[in-house]
């Protein structure tokens, strides 16, 4: 594949002085972009830090205050998503914006009935695009039949059937496993090399120097700057941050303790008696943390709900320090010692209409010293809520303040807070830094990793390859409902991306903690 | 009621990864599968099986049932049937207790229940039924099933009401008030300009017209759709009774509409049994007889199909193909009640020729069942609609020829029957994704 020298033309899409504004918080403050026909400009930045905000202003989902926007030197008013396909602009969504329920050709068709000559000719469109570029994509698959990997390209295939000079790929590699995400990357600069304008939105800093043409750093709503693709990962992380970053997590060898979660023969089956999680079985020793690695939906979420007694269809057995776990109800699993971490913090980890105190004491209503005779004791709930303030940091007006007025890393700090409150004997974190910022990342990080110090056994779920990496004694890789390996927290990502794929990798035994027992 | 029982971990096909970027990722996913054995089914048929074996042969009644196949004017008259009640009940019940044992051979096999057993096991029971409660009697089966398609028009026209706007993501409980207010506006504004055809119009845009409060609060201010619905009914009701007892009963020319005249169709109105139940209609209901399928054929075939299962399913995906999903909703909910009030044009228009306070009597309520029941399928609704058409109709056969169940009983059917399906005894229903949630735009 030759990869042409960019073009310095005209530029194809020009974003001038771009604002937008949700109530008093200025998403985007006067953000100016400019991306030519046949390169990938990356746009690097936060989580929180505008990008989303941006593009959606791009494809008219949103109305900016203030900018303009100009297509090949013409400025343009987007009234809606419609105008901006009209225009050319493409979009593939970080969730994508298919409907389960529809087949790929009729998902192609929406919108763009009468250009694409109803359903056999997007059939045929979905045929001739899905050959271009390899897709091996049918027409006629129900979207919610089609792995991930395949869904984002049904994505892509509606951006190009209605001839998209701009493209804007929106995270489109958090779904991804390493492999599809390498493969994805192929279909960007192939795209470049036939002339698309890229815009490629991200955190990951990898991604970014392997892809990019030019990249433009964004930080709290304001272009902080343009950098070079051969910036290194630290350069290109204090950009983004504002700040020296310790990208890697600081930790001591694992000190192994006697208190162990030995899971054996575990099965979840869902609701259709489908084996979502299919006879698994691990052992976590105290002091070490094992990161349940793969891509999402493979399991991971069931796993961890079983532990915590939210699955029902469950056999085999989940023993916690000689007590069987199974047929516990959630509240004998916590008073077991379990702390637990959900994947999705504002649905299943808060109220957000209750206070930080509210949320502090969701797990004490039980007994004191919060609650006696029935009634909350208002002065210890606000004297614990005030100490955990203080100690997570969380940065919120008070402790009467509703969590879900609060950013997603102070949320994650109240979550935090509350489960580790409790004396522990098991510790399940699922996804704890989905959306944060980086500094939240490494409180969060570090406070796994005090933990684990403290003894206690840590469960951590994560589809971030570069967090398990960081995080993990020992790695478990979950790939439909399965466990393909247990692999030490020093094999190569190449490895672990195969494993995530459902390969199973010679060489890579299940070694136990015991082997590496220092204590 | 379920048993588990883990198959043996079934080999994965070995692939060989090839060494090129891009490696297709077609197939799909498969996760292995517990076999889960659902009881349910087999359960219910012999509980069913027993009853009729304490109803049609224990408590047998003695005697023949007349089964009067023919009505005047076929082209070939048909001859009485006539069934000894004993026998009958016999027969029946060993017919059923084998289709109970082959719905257990069924799963316990691990196969498919196919859609003929429910079928074949329904009719029996009702033709059993039948026998068993007019012994000695006389039942006339061309009437019945007359009785049975005029008492379903209304619930088809509602349930279609209730698939558009479902579908678009608008739940539909005011279906009762579209019927009733398109019951009322027609016989008024067809005594008035004494013209049936603008009765019918008048009924249609009664229906519109609720549809859209319906609409303007569930999509413009995102009110909680049921309780608008509800509201809606309700004050539909209140509306309609105080409109009739001030109005229409001092002024009885206003309520006094020309009845939609029959119309046979010539020919197949001969056919026996089926062709005076099916030709012998108003226009309503030849309306109907087109409006079905042009709904089935519209919603999944066409333009106008795909984009409103599309603000239904997933708007924000609508949305950013370019489609105005509040618009698009907007309209189909009134189009929905267009339907509805066409339905309740038939109830003073063609069958009795007046208002009358509350004549809907919740059937808007069981029209929804119907839509439930049919999993939100224009052809399946009336398939439900017709069955509890049916329910109304038997009993209001057996009242006129007395029988020993009393009429109540047949009339609750149709609430038992929709919560058997809404339990899932009757496959699985699953609406659509988005119906009752509002799409806000930021």
């Amino acid at each position: 594949m030759t990869v042409e020298p960019t073009p310095l033309g005209a530029p194809t899409l020009e974003l001038r002085g771009i604002t937008k504004r949700f109530g008093a918080l200025t998403a985007n403050d006067h953000i100016d972009l400019e991306v030519r026909a046949g390169e990938i400009h990356c746009l690097l930045g936060e989580n929180g830090a505008g990008k989303s905000t941006l593009m959606n202003v791009l494809y008219g989902l949103y109305r900016a205050e203030e900018g303009e926007i100009l297509l090949d030197g013409e400025p343009q008013s987007f009234a809606g998503p419609g105008d901006a396909m009209r225009a050319g602009i493409g979009m593939v969504h970080q969730h994508f914006m298919l409907i389960p329920v529809f087949t790929v050709a009729e998902n192609v068709l929406l919108g763009h009935e009468r250009e694409l000559g109803g359903l056999s000719g997007a059939r045929q469109k979905v045929r001739e695009i899905s050959q271009r570029f390899g897709f091996h994509v049918d027409p006629d698959a129900r979207i919610e039949d089609l792995p991930v990997g395949v869904q984002q390209r049904v994505e892509i295939i509606k951006a190009l059937s209605q001839d998209a000079k701009v493209l804007v790929f929106d995270e489109p590699t958090a779904v991804l496993t390493p492999q599809e995400t390498d493969e994805l990357m192929a279909i960007m600069q192939q795209l470049r090399d036939e002339g698309t304008a890229i815009v490629f939105i991200t955190h990951k800093l990898r991604e970014v120097r392997a892809i990019a043409d030019r990249i433009t750093v964004i930080r709290l709503g304001k272009v902080v700057g343009q950098a070079s693709p051969e910036s290194s990962t630290t350069e290109l992380a204090s950009m983004m941050v504002g700040r020296a970053v310790e990208l890697t997590v600081q930790k001591n060898p694992p000190v192994l303790t006697d208190n162990a979660l030995v899971v054996s023969n575990l099965t979840v089956l869902d609701a259709l008696g489908q084996k979502v999680v299919n006879d698994v079985s691990f052992t976590v020793r105290g002091g070490e943390v094992l990161c349940i690695a793969g891509v999402q939906g493979n399991g991971q979420t069931e796993l961890t709900e079983a532990i915590l007694g939210l699955q029902h269809r469950v056999t085999g057995s989940i023993d916690l320090n000689g007590n069987e776990l199974i047929g516990d109800s959630v509240r004998e699993v916590l008073d077991a010692g379990v702390g637990f971490v959900p994947e999705d913090r504002k649905v299943d980890g808060l109220v957000g209409d209750f206070s930080i105190a509210e949320n502090l004491m969701l797990d004490r209503y039980s007994g004191a010293p919060f609650v006696r005779a029935g009634t909350v004791d208002r002065e210890e709930r606000d004297r614990f809520a005030a100490e955990k303030l203080e100690s997570f940091d969380i940065r919120a007006q008070g402790i009467e303040t509703p969590v879900g007025t609060l950013s997603g890393g102070n949320q994650q700090k109240v979550v935090l807070a509350r489960e580790l409150g409790r004396p522990l004997a098991l510790f399940v974190a699922s996804q704890p830094t989905r959306g944060l910022d980086v500094g939240s990342i490494e409180f969060v990080h570090s406070q796994i990793i005090a933990t684990r110090d403290a003894g206690i056994p840590v469960i951590v779920v994560s589809t971030e390859l570069d967090e398990v990496v960081g995080l993990a004694d020992r790695i478990a890789v979950m790939y439909r409902g399965g466990i393909v390996g247990i692999v030490p927290a020093d094999t190569s990502r190449d490895t672990l991306g195969l494993m995530m794929a459902g390969e199973r990798v010679a060489g890579a035994p299940n070694p136990e903690p015991s082997k590496g027992a220092v204590a | 009621m379920t048993t588990q029982q883990p198959t043996a971990a079934q080999p994965h096909a070995e692939t060989t990864q090839q060494p090129t970027a891009a490696q297709p990722h077609a197939e799909t996913i498969e996760l292995e599968r517990a076999v889960v054995k659902h009881w349910k089914a087999p359960v219910s048929y012999a509980v069913l099986t027993l009853v009729a074996l304490v109803l049609f042969v224990v408590a047998s009644r003695d005697g023949s049932t007349t089964l009067r196949l023919a009505s005047v004017g076929d082209f070939v008259a048909l001859p009485d049937a006539v069934l000894p009640v004993r026998a009958t009940g016999i027969v029946v019940v060993v017919l059923l207790a084998a289709l109970t044992a082959v719905s257990t051979w069924l799963v316990a096999t691990v196969r498919k229940q196919g859609f003929w057993l429910p079928l074949a096991f329904g009719v029996l029971f009702v033709v059993a039924f039948l026998v068993w409660a007019g012994a000695d009697k006389m039942i006339p089966i061309p009437g019945l099933l007359f009785a049975t398609v005029g008492l379903s028009v209304p619930l088809i026209f509602g349930a279609m009401g209730g698939v558009i706007s479902e579908r678009a993501g608008v739940v539909n409980i005011a279906i009762e008030a579209q019927l009733l207010s398109g019951a009322f506006s027609g016989a008024v504004i067809a005594s008035s300009t004494g013209s049936a055809v603008l009765g019918i119009l008048g009924a249609m845009l009664a229906g519109v017209l609720v549809s859209m409060v319906l609409a303007v609060f569930a999509i413009r201010y995102f009110v909680e759709q049921v309780i608008v619905g509800v509201v809606l009914n309700v004050l539909v009701v209140g509306l309609t009774n105080f409109l009739y007892s001030s109005v229409l009963t001092a002024n009885p020319a206003l309520n006094s509409p020309d009845r939609l005249p029959r119309i046979p169709i010539p020919g197949i109105e001969t056919i026996p049994i089926i062709g005076p139940a099916l030709f012998e209609h108003t226009v309503i209901v030849y309306a109907m007889f087109i409006i079905v399928p042009v709904i089935a054929w519209g919603l999944f075939k066409t333009t106008w199909g795909l984009r409103l299962r599309a603000i239904g399913e997933h708007p924000l995906a609508a949305d950013t193909v370019g489609i105005k999903v509040n618009r698009l909703r907007f309209w189909n909910v009134a189009l929905a009640g267009a339907v509805a009030g066409l339905g309740g044009a038939y109830f003073t228009l063609d069958t009795t020729g007046a208002f009358n306070r509350e004549m809907t009597a919740g059937l808007g309520y069981i029209a929804l069942a119907a839509v439930i029941f049919g999993q939100w399928h224009p052809l399946k609704a009336t398939a439900a609609a017709l069955l509890f058409g049916f329910a109304s109709a038997l009993q209001q056969t057996l009242g006129a020829i007395g029988s020993p169940v009393p009429s109540e009983f047949m009339l609750m059917l149709p609430y038992v029957i929709t919560l058997l399906a809404v339990a899932g005894f009757i496959g699985q229903s699953r609406a659509p994704a988005a119906s009752g949630k509002p799409y806000i735009k930021q």
